[in-house]
This record gives structure tokens, sequence and C-alpha cells, in this order.
């Protein structure tokens, strides 16, 4: 598949959380290539990893007691995954920024907004203060902040929940970085503000040229911004492929299920039940020896509780982490 | 409406405003304000609106967990408003309330089988403690749940499993009415449709009416028998499921449903509908229609008076210039 300039490279990845039951494995050999002017969507329900990948990308997975114990996370050609703690800081922010969640607890109390939108510009190119003032309140004009001259000085609590994700995709895209980590980014917003914001995004990455890792557990928002998706469980990648084919022909049963839980919006309801997932996610401190989807799979058979398959090519680019993806997940 | 279990005639609920000097204000913010409708015995109505709009104020107050300002709350045509204490206790088993964090709702220190014992202690102080534990084990099973968790504490189930317990709970006495507030919302979604499937299940076992008061439109959409849709404390529009989302009357409801992120990848392009402008604030009203700072149809009619509901054909809409 051609897809341009791998911005990023993870291979192999594996972070461990040391806990009271022993060595977790939150991210397990987890594989992943990011393209210049990409969506890259890394999808799943809670405790597949995903989070965990991004910190581990961002080199902000809490140590001890966690760390990236094995792998490579190749950014330009240098692996972060074994830079130091400083050399990460002048990377982050520069060429390599994040959104998060919740933009209350990633913001500064104490401090204006434009303030912090305008700081990655005097901490990482030196610009002075009142360049960079005047590069901030672009930037927040071209966010879609009304009166950016005025909401400058504002402080975050000042901001409704939009304007200050806003705020965060100002600061994160100021430098202008080649690669943006988004965390559920419009999670903690309305769905008119979702809307506003994933189209701002959009427009900016296009504009940009951003390549953008985006975290994610709604196939909505991975159907309406995603290009690659890869969609983890329980610390694993089980399926990869382009956004197009994964939604049309999803090959593991996991991807599956997920698809048929989500009504969509658009179409008349069913009125019957809604399909589910029998089950629930395995813990980490007791995963099942063979695929780890097993326990819940309609189809799984002997092989599939004693050894882990692995990712199976069923098409270009299209892969699959079951030993029936050659019969599209199904008996 | 004759078959109504809960109407709600001209509801205000208002609560004092944060801010001003020390935080004395005397201003009040109406979370809910003026709001008529009708739930019909049997069906499913959803309530829906993004944050701050007053749908969880308006799910309590129908319970009567919060006292209203104004306007009746009529249970089987019955004013809980009204109602003197231990009438409205003994009112209160026949309604019940799903709430959406189940780390919160169940108390940490206690057993799933206390947990579960409270409402009959407080209702039907009577039973023994070997009937009761009986029943605890029925609504148990009824979750599907295992009877041997009786003996658990809230940290040693997961999320949809407490959940499952919070539905038991609140039908332990057998209630008619049952409000569920965001209940699924803190599930994932393989877990969430599990969960909603239980409580569609129970309402066809018990006869039960909901109120489902939430975000997710998709859920909606496939779920419900009518839905409201509000706006800053206003039910802007009222209708069947169906028609409501193939021809919404209100623009904020065509808004709102077009906002949706769709699954299918193939329709990303289509064009799209983006509501300009951020949430309003509930303090800062404006003079006509408050929905009219975002309207792309505003009028100046729209920015001067405020909009009456009016009905037409079984459906309600607040608008001057409906569409369709």
């Amino acid at each position: 598949m051609d897809r341009g300039n791998a911005v990023l490279q993870v291979r192999n990845l594996r972070t461990e959380f040391a806990t009271r039951r022993g060595i977790v494995p939150a991210v397990d050999g987890v594989s992943f290539e990011v393209f210049e002017g990409k969506v890259t969507g890394l999808v799943g329900e809670s405790g597949c990893g995903k989070s965990v990948t991004a910190l581990s990308i961002l080199g902000l997975v809490t140590s001890p007691p966690g760390r990236v114990a094995r792998g490579e996370i190749l950014f330009e050609g240098r692996d972060l995954a074994r830079m130091t703690p400083r050399e990460m800081g002048a990377f982050r922010g520069r060429d390599l920024s994040m959104i998060f969640q919740e933009p209350m607890t990633s913001l500064n109390p104490v401090k204006t907004v434009g303030n912090q939108v305008g700081e990655p510009l005097r901490v990482h190119l030196g610009l002075s203060a009142r360049e960079a003032r005047r590069r901030a309140e672009e930037m927040l004009d071209l966010v879609g902040i009304p009166e950016p001259q005025l909401r400058y000085g504002a402080f975050p609590h000042q901001l409704s929940g939009g304007l200050r994700q806003r705020v965060m995709i100002a600061m994160a895209l100021i430098c202008s970085p080649k690669l943006l980590v988004a965390d559920e980014p419009t999670t903690a917003l309305d769905v008119t503000i979702q809307a506003q914001v994933l189209d701002l995004m959009m427009g900016l990455k296009n504009r940009l040229g951003t390549a953008i890792v985006l975290i994610t557990h709604d196939l909505g928002v991975v159907a309406e911004t995603c290009d690659d998706v890869y969609v983890m469980y329980a610390g694993h990648i089980v399926e990869q492929g382009d956004v197009y084919r994964l939604f049309e022909r999803p090959g593991h049963p996991y991807t599956q299920g997920l698809l048929r839980c989500v009504p969509d919006a658009s179409k008349p309801g069913r009125r019957g039940p809604l399909a589910s997932i029998e089950g629930a996610v395995p813990l980490l401190t007791a995963l099942p020896p063979g695929c780890r989807f097993a326990p819940r799979c309609p189809w799984a058979q002997e092989l599939c509780h004693r050894q882990i398959p692995d990712l199976v090519a069923v098409g270009e680019g299209h892969l699959v982490r079951c030993w029936r993806a050659e019969e599209g997940g199904k008996p | 409406m004759s078959d109504a279990l809960v109407s709600v005639r001209h509801l205000t609920v208002s609560f004092r405003a944060e801010g001003g000097f020390f935080g004395r204000s005397h201003r009040r913010v109406r979370a809910v304000d003026d709001v008529s409708l009708d739930v019909e015995e049997g069906s499913i109505f959803a309530l829906v609106g993004e944050s701050g709009c007053g749908k969880t104020t308006l799910g309590r107050a129908l319970l009567r967990l919060l006292p209203p300002d104004s306007g009746e709350v009529l249970f089987r045509g019955k004013d809980l408003a009204r109602m003197a204490p231990e009438e409205l206790r003994r009112q209160r088993r026949r309604m019940q309330i799903v709430f959406q964090d189940p780390y919160a709702s169940l108390n940490p220190r206690m057993r799933i089988r206390d947990t579960l014992a409270e409402p009959f202690w407080t209702h039907e102080p009577h039973l023994s403690p070997r009937e009761v534990e009986v029943r605890g084990r029925e609504l148990l099973r009824l979750v599907g749940l295992r009877g041997e968790v009786l003996g658990h504490f809230p940290h040693q189930f997961s999320g949809g499993q407490r959940q499952r317990i919070g539905i038991a709970r609140a039908l332990a006495l057998h209630p008619e009415f049952v409000v569920c507030d965001e209940a699924v919302s803190a599930l994932d979604v393989s877990i969430q449709a599990q969960v909603l499937n239980l409580l569609v299940d129970l309402r066809e076992k018990f006869s039960l009416t909901y109120l489902f008061i939430t975000h997710n439109l998709a859920v909606v959409r496939h779920l419900a028998d009518r839905v409201g849709v509000m706006f800053l404390g206003r039910v802007m529009e009222v209708g069947p499921t169906e028609e409501l989302f193939s021809t919404p009357l209100h623009p904020y409801t065509k808004f709102l449903i077009g906002a949706v992120p769709l699954p299918d990848p193939r329709r990303r392009d289509r064009e799209r509908l983006l509501l300009q402008g951020d949430v309003l604030s509930p303090t800062d009203l404006p003079p006509g229609c408050r929905f009219a700072p975002r309207c792309p149809y505003a009028r100046d009619r729209c920015r001067e008076e405020e909009p009456r509901m009016s009905e037409r054909e079984g459906r309600k809409v607040a608008c001057h210039y409906p569409l369709a």
C-alpha cells in the first residue's frame, strides 16, 4: 500500500506495569506506521492498551510502575523509546504534540490561555514574547475562537469545554508538528461541538500536512476521520487495514461484533434486540493462554483457546489476528 | 393523552446561579423552564439534548428527587408536587431511577446482599431476613448474575455487572416507572448493548414504562417510542421516534441528529450540517427563541418573540418556522 512517508514507525512495542499481582503487559507486541497527512486510528474498548500506546509514544508512561519494556518507536529515524526525558522534552510540543480528552486537566489553570498557546514558540523556537503573542492570537483565530485578542487573556475556567479543546488544539499545532497524538479528543464534548472540533482538526491536518494518531472508542469518529485503522483488544492489535475495507469487510470476530453493536443514527431503528458481545474483556492479570478474544468468541474452537494466532494478511494491507482469518473469521 | 402514566404540566425547576460576590448571587437559573410532556404507559420515552439542557434535572423532578418551583408532575393523575410526605413515600416505590455511574451509585462498603435488601427494609419491613435473601437472589438472576455474588462488594464487579446490580436494586419493589439517566453511557459499547437489551427484556416482563435520559441518539433511534428534544431548559420538539429522526421539525433537532458521526466511511463526504457558535449560557438567555443565536434559519421574529409549543399531526414543536 503506497501511503507516502512514514512519520512514525512503532515496532513490537511492549509496555508493562508492575502491579501487586505481577508484571502486566498493557501493550503487548504492537506495531504500526503513521503516514504524513494521514489519520491513523487506534480503536478499542477500555483496557485494550490504546491510551498506553499513546503515552509510550510521547514518553509519558509513569515510571515506576510502568515502563516501555521492548520495541522501537521510530520518529524521523530516531528511537523515542531510547531517549532520555530531557531529549524527549525537546521533541514534545515541537515536532510531536498531543491533545487529551479533558482539556481542563491538561491546561494550566493559573496561566492565561494565550500565554499557554504561545509558550511552545518561546521555549522551542526562542521567539520573543511579542512575536509569540502575535502568532498565538493568529492561532486562536485559526482554531475558530471568537475575538482572539480578547480571549488571549482569558483563563481556562472562563471558557466552555469546546473552546478549551480548541485552545488545546491551538497549543498542539502552533509549532506545526509533524505528528499529533490525539487521545479521545472529542469524547468529553457535546455532539454538535464534537462535529465542529473534528471538522477543525481535519481542516488543519489537510492544511499543515500533520500526521495524526487518533485514539478513540467511537467507531463513528473512526469512520468519519481515519485513513488507517488498528483495532486493539487486551493489549494486542487484532485487526488492521484501510478504513473502507475494514468497515466493509471486517475480518476479526471482535471487529465484526463491535461494528454490529453500534447502531447507525441515520437509519431507521430495527426495534429488535441490539447486537452485543457476550462476556467481558479479560483482566490483564489473568489473560487466557490462546487468543485473547477466544473466551467471548462465538466461533472459538480448541486451537483458539490454546495458542495465540499471528496477524495474517487477508488483503492488501489488511491483517487479521485469527485462526480463521482466511475464512473471514467465521466457521 | 388519556393513557399517560406520567404527565408534566408547565414544570419549572430553578437553581441559584453560581458566581457573584463570594458566591452570593440572587439570580436563579431555570434548568427546566415551563416544560410539559406525557409519558405513555408501557412506552420508552427518550429525553435527549446536550449538557446543560436540563434533561437530568427534569428526570429528577419527575421522581420528585428535586422540588419544582411551579407546575405539576402527575403520576397516574396524582400530583407528586402536592403530595403529603407519607403518601409520597408510598408512591416512591412505584418509581425508580438507574444512574449513570455504577461506581458512584453503589455503596462501596456494603455487600450486594445489603444493597439489594435496603429497599425491602424500607418498604417491606415485615419480610424476614430469609425472605429478603431469597428476593435478592431472584433479582440477581433476573439481571443475569449468579446468586453467589450476594456476599461480594461493588469493587469485585466490572462496570457492566455493577450496572446490572443498579438495575436489580431499581426493580426490587416492582416499580411501574423507571428513569434511566445515562444508564449505559459509562460502559464500553459491547457491554452497553448487553445492558440495553436487559432493560428492554425487563420492560416486557414487568410492563415497565421507561424514561431514558441520554445523549446517544443512535441508541434512541433504535429503542425509543417517543423522543423529546431539550435545549437550555425548554423542550423544543416532541414526537414519535421515527418521524422525528426522518423529518425533524425543529432546526435544533435537525442539527443535533446531523452532528452524530456515522459508522460508515463511505458516507464521510456527505454534506455535513455544522452548527455555528458555542454552547449558550442558561444565565444569559436571549430575548426571543433561545436557539436563535445558533440557528442558521433565524429571522427577526425569532430574536424578538419566544415561540410557543404548537401541535401538528401528533407532533409538537416550539419554532416560528418549523421545517418540513
